[in-house]
C-alpha cells in the first residue's frame, strides 16, 4: 500500500451545498472517493491509499487535471484505490464533485 | 395491499438488482429520500485487520446500515456491497449488522431488511468474522422474539454463502431472484473438500439449479421469487411484511417439522431436477430456462407459501 497526499489551489469554491458524498467501491480496478466540504474555499486536498505503489507521478497528473477542470475548492477527497486506471480515477472524481454540486 | 399500490414508486424502478451497488439498492428500494445512514463512510470505521495484510480498506467496511421508510412505515436496513471483498463479514462489517438487529430488539417491533450479498466470513479476519456471525444470529433471533420481522433480500453477484447463508436461515422470510444463490459451502469449497465427482464447480448449470433462486423457492427456503429488478424486490418485501406471522417456540417446532418432511421426501434425490419431478413439475428439466413470470406461476402451483414455519 502507498499513501499519497496531494494539495492544490482551486480557482473558485465548488458549487452546491452538500457536505459529503461517496462514489465507487474498492475492488480490483476500481476505487471509492469520499468527498467532504471541510476546507477553506480555495483549497483542495486529495488523500490516496492505493494498492499500486510507484504511480505518484500519474496520480499527480490526474489530480492536477481534475482540479483544473472542475475547480473543487473547499473539498477534501479521500480515496481508497484498488488499482484503478487513470481514466477510472478521473471519472470517479468527476462523479464525486457532481454529487457535491447537488442539493443538500 | 392497496396501501402498497398507492405508495409512490421509487425512481429507477427498472434498475437491475444484480447490477446495482449496495447504496443504489438501498436508495431505490426505500421510499424516496427517506434513508438515513448510521456510521456512514465519513466516520471512517474501517477494518482494523486489513492493513496488517497490506490490503485496501473501504470507509463503510462493505456494509451500509441505517433507517428509512418502506411504503410509509419505518424500517431498519442493512445492505452488503458484494464487490468489496466479496461482501464478506469482517469485524466492523459484522458489528454494524449485529448493532442494527440489537436496535430492532430494543426500540420495539420495527421491521429489518437485510440485503445480503456475501461469500461469508472474510478470511483475513476469520475469528472476528465467525464471532460476528454468531452474534448476528443471536441478535436476529432476539429481535424476532421481541416482535421484529426480519426479511432477507438476495439477488447480488456474491450470492449468500457461508455465515450469510446461516443468517438468512434465521430470517422471518426471504426474497430471492434467479441470480441469488443461497447456500453455506460454496461450489469451489465443496469441490475442494469432496472432489469434482461430488460437485463440479465449473458446471454453472449445476451450481444454479442446486443453489440458485428457483430451487430455493421450490424447496421452500425462500418465500418469494422475483424478477431481477429493484421494484420487484420492493413489492415482494412490502407484501411479506404484511404476511409473515409472529415468532415463538411453536414456529420453531413447525420449522423443524418442515425440514424433517423435506429430508424425508427428497433426501434420496441426487439432483434438483429429481426433486422438482417428485414435487409434481411435469417438465422439470425446463425449469432453469423458464422466464421469471412463468416460473412464479409454476412455483405458486407447486408450492404454496406457508408462513407458520421459519
Amino acid at each position: 500500500m502507498e499513501d499519497l497526499s496531494l494539495r492544490r489551489d482551486a480557482r473558485r469554491p465548488a458549487g452546491g451545498a452538500r457536505k459529503m458524498a461517496i462514489v465507487g467501491v474498492v475492488a480490483s480496478g476500481n476505487l471509492e472517493v469520499l468527498a467532504e466540504r471541510v476546507l477553506p474555499d480555495h483549497d483542495c486536498l486529495v488523500e490516496i491509499r492505493t494498492t499500486a505503489t510507484g504511480f505518484g507521478d500519474v496520480w499527480n497528473a490526474v489530480v492536477t487535471d481534475f482540479v483544473e477542470r472542475y475547480s473543487p475548492g473547499g473539498l477534501r477527497f479521500s480515496i481508497n484505490d484498488g488499482g484503478a486506471r487513470p481514466d477510472t480515477v478521473s471519472l470517479r472524481l468527476a462523479q464525486a464533485v457532481r454529487l457535491m454540486e447537488g442539493a443538500q | 395491499m392497496s396501501a402498497t399500490m398507492q405508495t409512490a414508486a421509487a425512481p429507477g424502478t427498472a434498475t437491475s438488482w444484480y447490477e446495482a451497488s449496495a447504496r443504489a439498492r438501498v436508495r431505490l428500494l426505500l421510499d424516496p429520500d427517506s434513508f438515513v445512514e448510521f456510521i456512514g463512510p465519513e466516520k471512517r470505521e474501517v477494518s482494523p485487520h486489513l492493513k496488517l495484510f497490506d490490503l485496501p480498506e473501504q470507509f463503510d467496511d462493505g456494509i451500509v446500515v441505517g433507517q428509512g421508510r418502506l411504503g410509509g412505515s419505518g424500517v431498519l436496513i442493512a445492505a452488503q456491497e458484494g464487490r468489496f471483498m466479496g461482501g464478506a463479514f469482517g469485524e466492523v462489517h459484522g458489528a454494524k449488522l449485529a448493532g442494527l438487529l440489537r436496535a430492532a430488539r430494543d426500540i420495539g417491533p420495527i421491521p429489518v431488511l437485510i440485503l445480503f450479498d456475501t461469500g461469508g466470513v472474510r478470511l483475513q479476519e476469520a475469528n472476528a468474522g465467525e464471532l460476528a456471525i454468531a452474534e448476528i444470529m443471536r441478535a436476529l433471533i432476539e429481535a424476532r422474539s421481541a416482535g421484529a420481522k426480519v426479511i432477507g433480500l438476495i439477488g447480488g453477484r456474491a450470492g449468500c454463502y457461508g455465515g450469510g447463508g446461516l443468517i438468512a436461515g434465521c430470517c422471518s422470510a426471504l426474497v430471492v431472484s434467479e441470480q441469488g444463490r443461497i447456500a453455506v459451502s460454496g461450489p469451489e469449497v465443496i469441490e475442494t473438500n469432496r472432489g469434482v465427482e461430488e460437485f463440479d464447480s465449473r458446471d454453472r448449470a449445476l451450481v444454479w439449479r442446486t443453489m440458485g433462486g428457483k430451487h430455493r423457492r421450490l424447496l421452500g427456503a425462500a418465500e418469494a421469487f422475483v424478477d431481477d429488478s429493484v421494484q420487484a424486490f420492493r413489492e415482494a418485501a412490502l407484501a411479506l411484511l404484511g404476511e409473515v406471522g409472529g415468532f415463538g417456540l411453536d414456529t420453531l417446532r413447525k420449522e423443524q417439522a418442515r425440514l424433517q418432511a423435506r429430508l424425508r421426501d427428497f433426501g434420496g434425490c441426487a439432483d434438483a431436477v429429481d426433486i422438482w419431478t417428485a414435487q409434481g413439475v411435469t417438465d422439470a428439466a425446463a425449469v432453469p430456462a423458464l422466464p421469471a413470470d412463468q416460473f412464479i406461476d409454476l412455483a405458486n402451483q407447486i408450492r404454496q407459501v406457508s408462513h407458520d414455519a421459519r
